[in-house]
C-alpha cells in the first residue's frame, strides 16, 4: 500500500496508514524528496494518526527521511503520534530529537504556517 | 502453556502478519491498548532482528498461566549466526546491525521478563514475556 501525498498549497501532506511495509516506507524517501521538489513545496506533513506501532525501524527510516526533506530546503513535522505508541517509544529509548512534532494535522499545518512565515520576514 | 501459533519470518511483510497476530491474541486475554501496542512492538523488534541477522527464523506466540496470572510469551528462534556477545548487544546504542542498537535493551524493559540464549553459528532464542495486571 503505497503512501498518498497530498500537496495543500505550499505543503506536501503525507498520510501513513497502518501496517506499512518497508518497501512502501522506502518508496515515500524518493516519493517526498522528488515532490518537495517538483512543487517547491516549504513543507511537509507526515501524519501518522493511523500508525499502530513504532518500532526502532520507523523511527529511523522517519529520521533519515527528515533529514533528507531538510536537505531539500523543506521542514517537516510528524503528526498524530498516539499515546500509546508514545508511551511504547520513550520505553524502548525512541526518540525523534531535533524533529518537529504536533498533535493532529491542523497543529501540524499551524506549526509550518508559522515557521514558514518567520523565515520570509527575515 | 496454551494457543501457541508459530509464524515463520522470512521476510519484511511476515513481521506485520506477526505482530497482528500477537495483538489479536493479546486482545483476547483482554490486554489494555498500551499493552496491545508493546506486544506488537515487541514482535516488531524480534521479528526484525531475525531478518537482519539470521535471515529466516520463527516468532511463537503463547498464552500462558500460572495460578491466577495470565500472560503473553513472545518467543524469537532463529538458527542464525548467534550473539558472540550478549553483554554487549544488550547495551544500549550497541548495533552491528543497521538498527539504532535499541532493540534488545529496549526490548527487555518493554516486558515483565526477558530471556536470552544464543551461540555462536548455531542460533539464537529470545523469551519475552508480558504478564496482564
Amino acid at each position: 500500500m503505497e503512501v498518498p501525498i497530498l500537496k495543500q498549497s505550499d505543503y506536501l501532506i503525507a498520510t501513513i496508514q497502518a501496517a506499512l511495509t518497508d518497501e512502501d516506507l522506502l518508496k515515500l524517501h524518493y516519493a517526498l524528496v522528488e515532490q518537495v521538489g517538483k512543487h517547491r513545496s516549504k513543507g511537509v506533513i507526515i501524519d501518522v494518526t493511523s500508525l499502530d506501532i513504532m518500532d526502532s525501524f520507523a523511527t529511523r527510516t522517519l529520521r533519515s527521511l527528515v533529514h533528507m526533506v531538510k536537505l531539500r530546503g523543506a521542514d517537516t513535522v510528524i503528526c498524530g503520534i498516539q499515546p500509546e505508541v508514545a508511551f511504547t517509544m520513550v520505553q524502548l529509548g525512541l526518540t525523534l530529537e531535533g524533529i518537529s512534532t504536533a498533535l493532529d494535522l491542523e497543529e501540524g499545518l499551524a506549526l509550518l504556517f508559522k515557521s514558514n512565515n518567520k523565515k520570509r520576514k527575515i | 502453556m496454551e494457543g501457541g501459533s508459530t509464524i515463520v519470518i522470512t521476510s519484511a511483510s511476515d513481521i506485520i502478519v506477526a505482530r497482528e497476530l500477537g495483538r489479536k491474541i493479546g486482545k483476547e486475554l483482554n490486554f489494555s491498548l498500551t499493552d496491545l501496542t508493546i506486544i506488537a512492538t515487541v514482535i516488531s523488534e524480534l521479528a526484525r532482528n531475525i531478518i537482519v541477522f539470521a535471515k529466516q527464523g520463527n516468532i511463537v506466540i503463547e498464552t500462558i498461566r500460572q495460578g491466577k496470572k495470565v500472560g503473553i510469551v513472545i518467543t524469537a528462534i532463529d538458527k542464525g549466526p548467534g550473539i558472540p556477545d550478549i553483554f554487549l548487544a544488550m547495551q544500549d546504542g550497541y548495533s552491528t546491525g543497521k538498527g539504532l542498537g535499541l532493540g534488545l535493551p529496549g526490548v527487555r524493559r518493554l516486558v515483565d521478563e526477558f530471556e536470552i540464549f544464543s551461540e555462536t553459528a548455531k542460533g539464537t532464542k529470545v523469551l519475552a514475556k508480558k504478564w496482564l495486571l
